[in-house]
């Protein structure tokens, strides 16, 4: 909104599928582990300005989709475009938006070998952990004559003094499937043929969960 | 994993039969600086593990009275080549057992018709 928002850059992202992870060998011989995204084809669903929204941006969508489940908000938006409606959708800031064109198609030809990029996905759901399991505590010993309390996070505050337990206090709860962004990684190579991306390194989420590829945020490019 | 063969098959490479038993050289391929040689590593493969692209073999050497064992993998472009001296007379997949014995009891007998029938 203001003049203090931090100076746009142009990014470059992808919405894709996480396949899965294998192993390849670089032009040097060195093992790289490797997570193979599939982003086939992207296609360009709206693009923002200054102008008519306050700030400029790309929509993506991908994904095939049964045109009957659509709702009909989605189904009037993907009509006015004349594009054949997908599943996901993604925004992306970029200052170079108004290069993009709506129907536009994108593939994995727009990022490189060796170019550097964060990956946005949701990671696995662990269900309801323990504090040892989801915030890393260190539990309670396992001999000394400890009670059945190993696992436990032993005491939570003090006594009528504050007489209350302290907001953020860290507990057992739902763990994962939070959305998470790893970054800088590099793209080992891409099969232009099959639309995959090959990333070094892992990528959050399951096999077949929804992951966006974009330009690195930190860096030298900035 | 059958998704991703596609992008396996490219790394994957001819080798040779071989199983545990079998002795092996082994054309390592060895960066000085800028220039590269092979170095031959001849010993018996004592286990495969693995499958796919990310299969690998032990071989097993004693060298100078210490034993030795070095794991490759599979397809990795360091094994130059693999060649296939003899073939073992062995009972078991993994031939750890190997380590603990030294000299006559370490020999394995060779195989006499190797892989008859197909």
């Amino acid at each position: 909104m203001t003049s203090t928002t931090t100076s746009e850059r142009a990014v470059k992202a992808l919405l894709g599928t996480k396949l899965g992870m294998t192993q390849v060998w670089d032009e040097a011989g060195r093992l790289r582990p490797v997570t193979v995204i599939e982003v086939g084809s992207n296609v360009v669903t709206q693009v923002k300005s200054p102008e008519t929204d306050g700030y400029s941006s790309v929509q993506l969508a991908y994904g095939q989709i049964d045109p009957r489940k659509l709702t009909q908000p989605l189904r009037a938006r993907f009509d006015a475009a004349g594009i054949t409606p997908r599943r996901h959708l993604a925004e992306v800031r970029t200052s170079d938006a108004a290069e993009y064109s709506v129907g536009q198609e994108l593939t994995a030809e727009l990022f490189e070998a060796g170019a550097v990029v964060d990956v946005v996905g949701t990671t696995k759901g662990k269900g309801t952990a323990g504090v040892m399991k989801r915030h890393g505590f260190h539990g309670v010993g396992a001999s000394h004559g400890a009670h059945r309390n190993h696992r436990k996070p032993g005491s939570i505050g003090g006594a009528s003094t504050p007489s209350r337990v302290f907001k953020g206090l860290r507990m057992a709860g739902r763990m994962g499937h939070d959305r998470q962004t790893t970054q800088n990684l590099t793209i080992h190579s891409v099969d232009l043929e099959k639309g995959y991306l090959l990333v070094v390194g892992p990528v959050p989420g399951p096999r077949g969960g929804i992951v966006v590829v974009k330009t690195a945020s930190k860096g030298a490019q900035r | 994993m059958q998704k991703l063969d596609a992008v396996d098959a490219v790394s994957l490479r001819e080798v040779p039969a071989f199983r545990a038993g079998d002795t092996l050289k082994v054309g390592v391929n060895i960066i000085e600086g800028s220039r590269s040689r092979i170095q031959v590593f001849q010993g018996v493969v004592i286990s495969r593990s693995g499958a796919g692209v990310r299969e690998t073999f032990t071989v097993r050497k004693v060298s100078f009275g210490v034993g030795v064992e070095r794991t490759f993998p599979l397809h990795s472009p360091t094994v130059d080549h693999i060649e296939v001296v003899s073939r073992g007379a062995v009972r078991r997949a993994k031939l750890y057992y190997l380590r603990g014995r030294s000299g006559k009891a370490a020999k394995i007998r060779e195989r006499r018709e190797p892989t008859s029938a197909s």
